[in-house]
């Protein structure tokens, strides 16, 4: 006795219909967080009350909305950045160091100082340090693609190796030029290179008091901009679509692969050192040894879970910045990483029903054409 | 089961076989039976279904339907090696050798014995003994990718005897070798036949076909048209309409045209192959406006190289003239600018980006000028204009102008391939096997298409493996052996033997 | 500093990354690309450290390091095998899936002691003068089965029946495919001894060469450096160990630059800055990528390649 009915698997000959990239993302976000909340339970914890926990820690109120923003900026840069990346096939990790080579090299404005910091109007500072944060991050990410483009370097390891160099290099200076009376940090930042928080009006709106937002979320948004107006509508972005689906194809089209190599990591370099510039002034206002909780890596799984869409990019960050926020308090401290990991895994084994589709057929024999 | 004794026991017999892969019924109820001790060819046009069959009969694909009898006794086969083990071989048309292994070791390679410690001396012993006997020369501990493709076809076929094959299976063999190799092979198979092997040769050339075949069958879109007939009872002509299904009256419209300036210069120009060794000695050509260069040669003898260093894909010493602008050594996008269209060998992998839309595909060449970009940016409107367009004058089939390429069939994607080249206007177009695994229809209006470019005074290099089509095409023609041209004349004063033997290197015949 | 104290410390360091290297190199020469080997090692650690410390042997703890190792490797090996995922993202997914498991099921272990592994002195061998004190006297029993992992891996991979299926399987899956070799199940087998390797690499350092649970700064980085490695090595085991080697030396050397007042007769600057030190913290890093700059360019030059099929996976009948 024979089932009726069973399954077939086959390879899609039509296009994949709009709503399954969203929908198997969204998929894997819920099952990762099921994943979790057994793995959780496993180990002796609450997973109801740890999530119920989440949720009031990310939504419960406006100060906690505007730490989520806050901490969704550099993921949103980075995620940008690494999305832009990826789409051609360049795998930048080296977000992290990018962004501290970023928040270096902004830096070095209020610290030099380069200009006199009690005379300059603020608005001049911070478009310094913006430019300086993208130059350093830029600076940094030209180094992987050089690289890969002349030396055909590997540019996941490559990018992976500095991203330690920068954080001893951060290390170094503020360790002894720029610390700050011997401690582990540079000394705060004057208020003129500070980035404008809502906190700053609290005089005016009263409900603005103890918010945290900051100017960076604005930055980020303009590149998402950006960026999807390059991706759709440029000639640049025709090219790095093109390059990354095939190479040899663009080469034979006559697109100069080696620039266009260093152009998309230097920018996506450049997008992860204004993250960078955006929390060492937007936040923490001084230089210290950490700045960054792992911004490089959920970049990379923010971009990814994106699907590189720069609009996708937003809602994603904003996401994980919750679960930043909310994992603040929680212990084991290494769920995070695990949730984002399990999040990444899924997303990319659920990538297969993009390929393939499941239908369930009749058994019964069937009458040929 | 009984045998009566005037029944015979046919080596194979499929029987009802279907298969259907996505978007296409392969084989639709075929028919297949190949007697003992016989060559039996299997015909139809590209994409008809044979390899399919054939791959079938091998154990890499597993039927809907239908059955298999290998000397009379039911089979099924799961996977390749069932079908080795039945004494069925195939030699593929994509060779499947691991080209940085030597011949014994490919030879070898997926058997039990040599043991966990392989004694490799004493196996390219076996190996050249077991050549010896079958009259092909190999040479056991050389590394794949230092032999030619005649060579390497052998192995293939050595491969199949060393594992005890009584059936053979040959997918389009003749495709890579020059007319004298070809007679060798069928004096080889003559000799397997005699020593009680069964053969079955797929081929869609016909003339080829009636050298050698003692029966064939035909299919035609996935049908069998015509079921083990006798070679005596067919003529060129049915033969054709039962593989294609209509009268095929051959014609190309072939005028008499005068070519005008020089367009194309190659000045001694030298290259490496990307095995670092020479695929191109000092050669020198010109092409005029309006005339169609055909080169012919065996593949590997640097024809491939000679196109890629004309469209830039490939670095060489010498010079390379397209308008009087030396374009050699530098960027594709200089050939291109001087007016070239390139055609590539290789669909999929060079000439189309499989992941993007059919718009994607089309703009490639003109995606950074006018009407479709203005400055920076891409007016994805003016690119779907220019998409429809092409589409609808080439006839292009596909569901959308967003289907994906890769979803399109060989024919399609090369008729992308070459609306979007020949919509540039060219001055120049180096064409690739242009016409390499497309069907009759396909064939036909590529060809046409080409015949009309030069027409329009536009240069055809045109490299192609099928020699017919190098003579109905060529205004002129010349050969190229071991990266050398070893003759060069104008077609009217072209003969097969002489072209044969320049393939091979045998005669050199300065122009 | 002394050059005995410098090729101990390497023998030993090596051990680790030869282990995770020769792994990656199997697991690449069949054609899967396995970026997850640093998530393997980390959990290999914490699972040989928690057994070990659980059961009181560390002969436990190294199985238990193992079989993390390949467990989490046979999640890379079905979704990059039977549902064609993308072999990086896949392989950097499986980085911070592991990580992040092996820090939340080792909350808490650190500061412990675990039984480990003991060091190991050979009898005739270590007799050996001078040479014998350092290679074969009072090393970790884990760097001698290093020693003899070395050979055996080359000896398998080139002049065994299994290996040349190996071989075949990563360059050109179609030509085995076709004789009746199962592609599959050659790719899930090599990519899970390349995962138990990874997680016998981790098990290495928190039970056996360097003792202890430091969360993530347990491995720091050292799986990447394998992965490094394999293509410095260009797939070789050999090379690979030896590059595993003369790294460990070069860590150890780095180390003892900072101690002493003179160096080579003048001052040390790092001695006297003691910042400077962080520069020297970024030598490994970045003599990795050198290395492989250089092992690239010399790939190239000896048309010696990545196995063909390398992270392209493998679908019957697809036609290019």
């Amino acid at each position: 006795m024979s089932a009726p009915y069973r399954l077939r698997i086959q390879k899609r000959t039509e296009e994949v219909p709009r709503w399954l990239p969203m929908a198997t993302s969204i998929g894997a976000i819920v099952l990762a967080f099921l994943i979790s909340g057994v793995i959780l339970a496993i180990i002796g914890g609450d997973p109801i009350r740890t999530f119920r926990y989440f949720y009031n820690a990310a939504f419960g109120s406006w100060g906690a909305l505007s730490d989520v923003v806050v901490k969704a900026t550099p993921l949103l840069l980075i995620g940008l950045g690494c999305g832009l990346a990826f789409r051609m096939r360049l795998w930048n990790i080296g977000a992290e160091g990018q962004f501290y080579m970023g928040a270096f090299f902004a830096s070095l404005v209020p610290l030099v100082p380069l200009v006199d910091m009690q005379t300059t109007p603020r608005f001049v500072i911070l478009v310094m340090m913006a430019l300086l944060g993208m130059l350093g991050g830029g600076l940094y990410g030209f180094i992987p693609g050089w690289l890969k483009a002349k030396f055909h370097v590997s540019e996941i390891i490559s990018t992976l190796m500095l991203n330690y160099v920068a954080v001893f290099w951060n290390n170094y200076w503020i360790y002894s030029e720029f610390s700050d009376a011997g401690f582990q940090m540079t000394p705060m930042f004057p208020k003129s290179a500070w980035l404008p928080r809502l906190a700053d009006y609290a005089r005016e709106v009263k409900a603005f008091s103890g918010i945290t937002l900051h100017l960076g979320v604005v930055f980020g948004i303009i590149a998402a901009f950006i960026i999807w107006i390059i991706m759709t509508r440029s000639r640049w972005g025709y090219e790095i679509n093109l390059i990354g689906d095939n190479p040899q194809a663009a080469r034979y089209a006559g697109i100069d692969i080696t620039r266009n190599v260093i152009l998309v990591f230097m920018l996506s370099g450049a997008l992860a050192g204004l993250a960078g510039m955006s929390e060492v002034s937007g936040v923490v206002h001084r230089l210290q040894e950490r700045i960054s909780t792992n911004y490089g890596f959920s970049g990379v799984i923010v971009a990814w879970l994106a699907k590189l869409n720069p609009f996708a990019t937003i809602l994603v960050s904003f996401l994980f910045g919750a679960l930043i926020v909310a994992g603040r308090e929680i212990q084991p401290s290494g769920l995070y990483f695990f949730i984002q990991g399990t999040i990444l895994f899924l997303v990319i084994s659920s990538d297969v029903l993009l390929r393939y589709k499941i239908e369930l057929v009749r058994t019964a024999p069937e009458a040929v054409k | 089961m009984t045998i009566t004794p005037q029944e015979q026991i046919n080596a194979v017999e499929m029987r009802d076989i279907v298969l259907r892969f996505p978007g296409v019924l392969a084989n639709d109820h075929v028919n297949f039976t190949l007697r003992r001790g016989e060559i039996h060819a299997l015909l139809g046009e590209n994409g008809a279904g044979k390899s399919t069959l054939m791959n079938i009969l091998a154990g890499l694909y597993k039927p809907e339907s239908g059955t298999i009898k290998i000397n009379g006794e039911r089979a099924v086969f799961n996977s390749p090696r069932d079908a080795i083990s039945r004494g069925i071989g195939m030699v593929h048309q994509h060779f499947m050798l691991v080209p940085t292994q030597t011949v014994t070791e490919n030879i070898l390679l997926g058997l039990d014995k040599p043991g966990f410690i392989m004694r490799l001396p004493r196996y390219d012993q076996k190996v050249a003994d077991l050549a010896e006997k079958y009259g092909l020369k190999v040479q056991p501990d050389a590394k794949i990718w230092q032999l030619s493709v005649g060579e390497q076809q052998r192995v293939e076929i050595l491969k199949t005897l060393y594992r005890g094959a009584e059936i053979l299976i040959l997918d389009e063999p003749t495709a890579v070798l020059a007319p004298q190799e070809i007679q060798e092979l069928m004096e080889t198979l003559r000799l397997m036949v005699q020593q009680g092997k069964s053969i079955v040769f797929i081929s869609h050339k016909l003339n080829e076909v009636k050298q050698v075949a003692d029966r064939l069958t035909v299919l035609r879109k996935g049908k069998v048209t015509a079921d083990g007939i006798n070679l005596e009872d067919v003529n060129k002509e049915t033969l054709a309409e039962l593989m294609v299904g209509r009268k095929i009256i051959f014609q190309l419209d072939k005028k008499p045209h005068t070519p005008g300036e020089v367009i194309l210069e190659v000045q001694n120009v030298s290259a490496l192959n990307n095995r670092g060794l020479p695929a191109l000695r000092n050669i020198s050509l010109s092409l005029r406006q309006g005339e169609i260069l055909g080169i012919a040669g065996i593949a590997g003898n640097g024809q491939s190289e000679l196109a890629e260093v004309i469209t830039g894909m490939r670095p060489c010493q010498g010079k390379i003239l397209i308008n009087c602008q030396d374009v050699a050594n530098q960027s594709p996008k200089r050939a291109i600018d001087q007016g070239t269209a390139h055609i590539p060998e290789d669909r999929t992998g060079v000439g189309t980006a499989p992941g993007m839309a059919l718009t994607g595909n089309m703009i490639m060449k003109s995606y950074d000028h006018a009407p479709i970009s203005q400055k920076w940016r891409i007016s994805y409107t003016a690119a779907r204009e220019f998409a429809r367009n092409l589409k609808e004058k080439y006839d292009i089939q596909a569901p959308s102008l967003t289907t994906q390429v890769n979803k399109l069939s060989g024919g399609n994607l090369q008729k992308v391939i070459l609306a979007r080249e020949i919509s540039c206007g060219p001055k120049l177009i180096v064409a690739v096997q242009p016409t390499r695994g497309l069907d009759v229809g396909a064939i036909e209006s590529i060809q046409n298409l080409l015949l009309e470019q030069r027409d329009n005074d536009a240069a055809v290099l045109l490299i192609s493996e099928e020699l017919d089509e190098l003579l109905d095409l060529s205004d002129r023609i010349a050969v190229i052996f071991e990266g050398e041209l070893v003759g060069e004349f104008p077609s009217t004063e072209a003969d097969l033997k002489t072209i044969g033997l320049m393939m091979t290197g045998e005669l050199r015949r300065q122009e | 500093m002394s050059l005995e104290i410098i090729l101990r410390s390497g023998l030993a360091t090596g051990t680790i990354l030869l282990f995770a290297a020769i792994g990656e190199i199997l697991t690449e020469l069949a054609g899967i690309q396995n970026l997850g080997v640093e998530g393997m090692m980390l959990l290999g650690a914490m699972a040989a450290f928690k057994t070990a410390l659980a059961t009181g042997s560390p002969w436990l703890g190294l199985l238990a390091g193992i079989a993390a190792g390949g467990l989490l490797s046979l999640a890379h090996a079905l979704v990059t095998i039977h549902f064609q995922a993308d072999q990086v993202v896949s392989g950097l997914s499986l980085t911070f899936l592991g990580t992040g498991l092996a820090l939340v099921l080792g909350e808490g272990l650190t500061g412990q002691n675990a039984p480990l592994i003991p060091n190991v002195t050979i009898p005739l061998a270590s007799k050996i003068p001078w040479f014998g004190r350092i290679f074969f006297a009072d090393l970790n029993l884990l760097v001698y089965i290093g020693y003899l992992l070395i050979p055996i891996a080359w000896w398998y991979i080139n002049k065994t029946r299994p290996g040349m299926h190996l071989r075949a399987v990563g360059e050109k899956p179609a030509a085995a495919d076709s004789l009746g070799i199962n592609v599959y199940g050659v790719r899930y087998f090599y990519t899970f001894v390349g995962g138990c390797l990874a997680g016998l690499a981790g098990a290495a350092i928190s039970i056996a060469i360097s003792p202890g649970w430091y969360s993530n700064l347990t491995t720091s980085g050292q799986g990447w450096i394998a992965v490094a490695l394999v293509i410095f090595a260009q797939w070789n085991p050999m090379r690979a160990a030896l590059g595993g080697y003369l790294f460990g030396m070069l860590r150890r050397f780095m180390l003892d630059l900072q101690g002493p007042m003179l160096l080579f007769g003048m001052r040390n600057p790092f001695f006297y800055n003691h910042n400077l030190v962080f520069f020297l913290q970024m030598m490994p890093f970045l003599l990795t990528i050198i290395a492989l700059v250089w092992g690239s360019a010399s790939a190239r030059r000896q048309r010696i390649g990545a196995p063909g099929a390398l992270g392209t996976p493998y679908v019957r009948g697809e036609r290019g």
